[in-house]
């Protein structure tokens, strides 16, 4: 057991910087003000929602206004999908996404289904990336929204952004009106450049948390002149897009922590990378049996997504929080839902792989000393859960053993859902 | 070994609490279940050679994310079991919930045959002094491990009338779960396939039975709350 708490979740949250913290404590205490209000405090609390709302501009290379603050990743991806479709409907209902999106997309293109938008699923190849082609056989007249994640939240697979943006472009042949393309940049703003000019995207998700900024901020840039209807009603804050008096301290703080982490973007790329490679290797040369999930080269520098095969995630998950190492699974039995991960599933694994999948995230503190003792705690952890396990599964046999329709849920399983 | 785990705990060790991410409240499994969990007790550390066991029983299927094998040695002449090992692939409950039935079992010199059939899961979650609502199912199945290996010695020493699990019929081959079973959960306050589901995994791994089972609901739904 490791004396010292290792933390290898930095895709789930990361800890708020502190620089960060110092330039939101006055928000919360002399400078309080509602920027709602004419008189001073108000314009003071204003000025600061300005001033970081253009230093996010810069970054994501925006025009100014362009930027919606949202509390969360889920809630500007729900205004994307929900807010984007319902004003576009006149053009058309079809809605194309991934099949490995983050839930605030998915949920939102499944409650749009019920209101008589046609939601496309298009699912990613076993490489884990999806094919501008189909992206470009997928669009329709019909077609208003496209939504595909920069990197996913389990693998962290890059997908080509920029050349489905440029398909999308095509189609729309110079005529500013729908389709529009969203992507939600939450795991990819730390690591990839995200100028939305480069990129080609129409609206983006970005979220402080994972950035080393604080929880309950997040922000949605859509471009000008694209027709949306709010998801959150009331004063009429935020051109009427997202009501609610702005989180003054948290936005202030997003905009540091963004400031940042651009500013640190690079360096943290290759250090990390080689650190999370040293793991993966390790991994590999010390453990039979090991399977990784997400693209080989296509991926995040910091995420290593594996799946060890004949034992559940969640006991694995247990017996690395007791050796004081902390890690996130795919498996079932950790989720609320009691359902396997969603994106491992499209990525083509089968379900007694998901069951063993664990994600180590690296970030900002991770340490080339903290990677050489968790190399040391992973063949131990694995041979005992395998020593418990009854399991023997095969490495190459995924596709024989699994029985899509063998799972128990909170709700109905799938091959029930799937008669709908 | 749990004495060790118990100072452990009370150490600066993080507890492997697990919170609910959708309502922020947490559920933490017990002592008693960590102790198994971490120690857990009866393993089979070797795949043994044949006829050193008398039986063997399995449930479950990796898909499902939950699989329990045991083996067991039984004296005849006393119709007892003395011997139990096991190996389980799942989640924290359903290891701890298989050592702590082994230890049930083992504990005293072994326990008579009966006596062992009589076990609920009810008595195995009192052992572990609980575990979560949503993660029962998981010790619902090493009771049925241990049934459908004493199944297995049944018919191995010709006591056919002793088979099957409490007389009822099996509706799903695969987790063994039994008419009886479903009737359990429909008195129990499961009034839909998808709640008897959550109860029984009946049907999860063996489609087939779906039809039977939905007629078993209702009917039991009628029989016992006429509705």
């Amino acid at each position: 057991m490791l004396k010292k708490k290792i933390y290898l979740d930095y895709a789930s949250t990361t800890p708020l910087d502190k620089k960060v913290f110092m330039a939101m404590k006055p928000y919360f205490f002399e400078k309080f003000g509602n920027p709602g209000n004419l008189y001073h405090s108000g314009r003071v609390a204003k000025k600061a929602i300005d001033i970081a709302r253009r230093k996010m501009e810069k970054i994501i290379n925006c025009d100014p206004g362009e930027i919606i603050f949202n509390a969360s990743a889920t809630e500007a991806d729900n205004l994307a999908i929900l807010g984007i479709a319902r004003a576009n409907k006149k053009f058309g209902n079809k809605i194309i996404i991934s099949n490995i999106e983050h839930k605030g997309i998915h949920s939102s293109a499944r409650l749009l289904a019920d209101e008589d938008f046609d939601v496309v699923e298009i699912p990613v190849g076993s490489n884990g990336l999806i094919s501008p082609g189909k992206i470009s056989k997928a669009l329709d007249k019909k077609t208003i929204l496209v939504s595909v994640t920069y990197a996913d939240s389990e693998t962290g697979t890059v997908q080509p952004i920029e050349k489905i943006s440029k398909v999308i472009k095509k189609f729309r042949a110079g005529k500013g009106a729908p389709p529009y393309f969203h992507t939600d940049a939450s795991q990819a703003f730390s690591y990839l450049d995200s100028d939305v000019k480069k990129l080609g995207v129409d609206a983006m998700t970005i979220s402080a948390h994972k950035i080393y900024g604080p929880k309950g901020i997040a922000a949605l840039y859509i471009r000008k002149g694209i027709a949306m209807t709010p998801v959150i009603i009331g004063g009429g804050q935020q051109n009427n897009l997202r009501s609610g008096t702005q989180n003054v301290p948290a936005i202030v703080g997003f905009a540091e922590s963004a400031v940042i982490t651009k500013r640190m973007r690079k360096k943290e790329y290759l250090r990390l990378k080689k650190l999370r490679d040293i793991l993966e290797k390790g991994i590999f040369r010390m453990v039979p049996k090991v399977v990784l999930n997400g693209h080989p080269q296509n991926r995040l520098p910091n995420f290593l997504n594996v799946s060890f095969l004949d034992i559940e995630g969640e006991a694995a998950l247990l017996y690395f929080d007791n050796a004081n190492v902390e890690v996130s699974t795919g498996s079932a039995c950790d989720s609320e839902t009691l359902e396997p991960s969603r994106v491992l599933l499209a990525l083509g694994r089968s379900y007694e792989h998901v069951h063993g999948s664990i994600r180590f995230s690296l970030g900002r503190h991770t340490t080339a000393e903290e990677i050489r003792q968790v190399l040391r705690i992973i063949p131990g952890i694995i041979k005992k859960l395998r020593v418990i396990s009854p399991l023997d599964l095969k490495l190459n046999e995924s596709k024989k053993i699994s029985r899509p329709e063998a799972f128990a849920g909170g709700r109905a399983p799938h091959f029930l859902r799937n008669k709908k | 070994m749990k004495k060790n785990i118990d100072k452990k705990n009370n150490g600066k060790v993080s507890s492997p609490d697990v919170v609910n991410s959708h309502t922020g409240g947490s559920w933490a499994y017990t002592e008693k279940v960590k102790s198994h969990f971490f120690n857990p007790q009866n393993i089979l550390l070797v795949d043994p050679e044949k006829e050193t066991y008398d039986a063997e029983g399995i449930v479950g299927s990796p898909a499902c994310g939950d699989v329990m094998r045991v083996w067991l040695k039984i004296d005849q002449a006393k119709d007892k079991i003395i011997d139990f090992k096991w190996k389980t692939f799942g989640c924290a409950s359903a290891i701890a919930a298989t050592s702590i039935l082994s230890v049930m079992i083992t504990e005293k010199g072994g326990m008579k045959i009966d006596r062992a059939l009589k076990i609920k899961p009810g008595d195995i979650v009192r052992r572990l002094d609980g575990v979560p609502d949503r993660k029962i199912h998981c010790s619902v199945l090493s009771d049925k491990a241990l049934r459908a290996a004493l199944n297995a010695w049944f018919k191995k020493t010709g006591q056919f009338e002793r088979v099957s699990a409490e007389g009822s019929k099996i509706i799903d081959p695969y987790v063994k779960v039994t008419e009886a079973d479903i009737e359990k959960a429909v008195l129990g306050g499961a009034f839909t396939l998808k709640q008897v589901q959550e109860k029984t995994k009946v049907g999860i791994g063996y489609p087939e039975c779906i039809p039977a089972t939905e007629e078993l609901i209702r009917f039991y739904c009628e029989k016992h709350f006429g509705k």
